[in-house]
């Protein structure tokens, strides 16, 4: 398979609550054809809080049954257990675009968006997401945020244009302190994973372009990360029997310490 | 059942330890604690990022942990409770986040409460009856706080606070000053066994008549740590040789006996012979003697938990949240955060008022 662009065995975009209607698996064979028996029933909550705070539901073939967020780049201990309930109320009533009473999902994983993403935000939902995890006795797996957001820039491709390429491109996020997190991407491989072939690293705001024009990379800010595509990757990731992230947070740098001064004169 | 004798785990991220505690009404049944001071020792004090990575990491073997030795499963829990503050900000929210998310996978209340008022709910762990109204004087590396308890889930007032640093703070920085590792509680406690506490005479904080007005109950240790300061400078100017036991001894002194007078001088003004001591620092083998023989003078009844609730635990935690569920509070809503400055008053936060 080609290392770029969306081939007939590339991944099937992931319907968006406004696009889902009411089809599920019956929409997607060349996804099922592709799939090993064992997974298809799996059901994956997803918790992103590397930028806002986004919680999604969704099944491993990609169906989302229910996206919850807040683009609040604040407030994630706020927000997060209220987003939890909404996402799980949702996606009890079944894939998007059903109606009815349904029953509370079955999960089967848990997935940590694991940043790049400013600290005290981003641990929110890790810590969130490891404890949900514990709750239900499920597995959690991590997931490097910035390749969740690649993966939603190939199926929107993908959705627009089955057959056109996506040029290799940087996914580059806030890092405060005057800095640009950024990782690029070459390409989806056979198992739906976005290839990596740099970062994530920092850089300088005003150094960005220079460097991404060195690597050869379109620029792509993003401002969020949709939960359901560290869901979707979690999916992917479990049925290729592949680790995509260490159970450390991306941090990118060293804890802020001042080391104490030497003793300071107080004046005899 | 249940009403009375809750089963709930608690979840304590407001300093450097991850504390999870689980309880059964008043019975403590783990007390698990995962701690990063090493990690900070280098540091000289608590560093607040190092303190929410290790968090953490400390979070889910910490809950498994407690689990295990508890002997339940957590689905048996009634309840999640979680410390929302005071605290530092990065760390709390590292808890906050794990409990919501506990709560919510378990479909069991959450209890968001008070760390201050945490300590003070230690003590009905410890297995005897707890008579209210108390004072309580609670001492630690982050807070230097004296309360009146009338009741422990209804009533908590704020009779003062330190207004620069926490005692524990300021034993950190003196130790510092006399080249003595971190944490400094033990090490001054270690260096000044030898020493003589009325060696120097320094200032006690916010004693003056003058300051009775305003600051009867506050605290303040800046002060006294530029008087240590000076003191060795002269010395050394002076070239006298530094005895580092009477320095430690006569430092201690005036933090025990600021600490000391204001607590019982609490007890004689609002008529309550009763004195609660909390917080870490309380592991002071000579403030503890203080506190006891004065009191025992004024005639006031001392009760000082077990030392591994009185450091900052999960199971205090755990142990207000019972007591809230077992007088017929309703659970905390999701929402609410992480509140570094959160006022003693404010026992339960984001509560349902029935
Ligand atoms: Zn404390």
């Amino acid at each position: 398979m080609p290392s770029t662009g969306a081939s007939a065995s590339a991944p099937i975009p992931t319907p968006r609550p406004s696009e889902a209607g009411g089809g599920r698996r019956e929409d997607l064979p060349a996804e099922l054809a592709r799939r090993g028996p064992g997974t298809l029933d799996d059901v994956i909550l997803g918790i992103d809080t590397s930028l806002g705070t986004s919680v999604a539901v969704t099944d491993s073939d990609g169906v989302v049954r229910a996206e919850s967020s807040s683009d609040n780049p604040l407030g994630h201990a706020e927000a997060i257990g209220s987003l939890l309930t909404t996402a799980l109320t949702d996606a009890a009533r079944g894939p998007i675009g059903q109606t009815g009473a349904g029953e509370p999902v079955v999960l089967t994983h848990v997935a940590a968006g694991m940043g790049p993403g400013p600290f005290t935000g981003l641990r929110v939902g890790i810590a969130a997401a490891r404890a949900f995890a514990l709750g239900r006795g499920l597995p959690v797996i991590a997931v490097p945020s910035h390749d969740a957001a690649a993966l939603a820039v190939f199926l929107g491709r993908a959705l627009a244009d089955p057959f056109g390429d996506v040029p290799r491109f940087a996914v580059v996020t806030d890092a405060r302190r005057r800095e640009f997190a950024f990782s690029v991407y070459d390409g989806i491989d056979d198992d739906g994973i976005p290839v990596r072939v740099e970062g994530p690293l920092l850089t300088p705001r005003d150094r960005i372009d220079d460097e991404l024009a060195a690597l050869d990379a379109e620029r792509r800010d993003v401002t969020s990360i949709p939960a359901s595509m560290i869901a979707t990757l979690a999916a992917r990731a479990a049925a290729a029997g592949r680790t995509l992230a260490g159970p450390e947070p991306l941090y990118l740098r060293a804890p802020d310490v001042t080391l104490p001064a030497a003793r300071k004169r107080v004046g005899v | 059942m249940a009403a009375t004798e809750p089963l709930v785990l608690g979840i304590e991220t407001s300093c450097d330890e991850t504390g999870i505690g689980i309880v059964r009404g008043r019975t403590l049944l783990s007390n698990t604690i995962a701690s990063s001071m090493d990690e900070h020792a280098r540091y000289g004090g608590v560093v607040p990022e190092v303190a929410a990575r290790a968090h953490l990491e400390a979070l889910q073997p910490a809950i498994e942990a407690a689990v295990a030795e508890a002997g339940i499963g957590l689905d048996d829990l009634d309840a999640v409770a979680v410390t929302s503050g005071p605290g530092l900000a990065g760390a709390l929210m590292v808890g906050v986040g794990a409990a919501k998310a506990l709560a919510v996978s378990l479909d069991k209340p959450l209890y968001a409460v008070n760390h201050l008022v945490g300590h003070i709910a230690a003590d009905i762990l410890a297995g005897d009856e707890v008579e209210y109204p108390t004072v309580a004087l609670l001492v630690s590396g982050g807070h230097t706080s004296l309360l009146l308890v009338r009741d422990l889930v209804s009533d908590v007032e704020l009779l003062g606070e330190t207004v620069d640093d926490a005692a524990g703070e300021a034993f950190d920085k003196i130790a510092r000053i006399l080249g003595l590792p971190y944490p400094g509680g033990p090490e001054i406690d270690r260096a000044a066994a030898t020493g003589d506490p009325t060696a120097i005479r320094f200032p006690r904080g916010l004693s003056r008549a003058s300051d009775m007005a305003e600051h009867r109950y506050d605290f303040s240790f800046s002060g006294l740590k530029t008087a240590v300061a000076r003191w060795i400078e002269q010395a050394e100017a002076a070239g006298t040789p530094i005895d580092t036991a009477d320095v430690a001894a006569s430092f201690r002194e005036a933090v025990v006996d600021v600490l000391v007078t204001k607590a019982l001088d609490a007890c004689d003004r609002f008529g309550v012979p009763r004195l609660l001591l909390g917080g870490g620092v309380i592991a002071n083998r000579r403030l503890r003697e203080v506190a006891l023989a004065r009191a025992a003078e004024a005639g006031v009844a001392v009760r000082i938990p077990p030392l591994s609730l009185c450091t900052d635990n999960g199971a205090m935690i755990a142990a207000l949240a019972a007591q809230l569920m077992a007088t017929g509070h309703a659970p905390s809503t999701l929402a609410f955060g992480a509140d570094s400055t959160l006022p003693v008053t404010e026992i339960q936060v984001a509560g349902v008022t029935a």
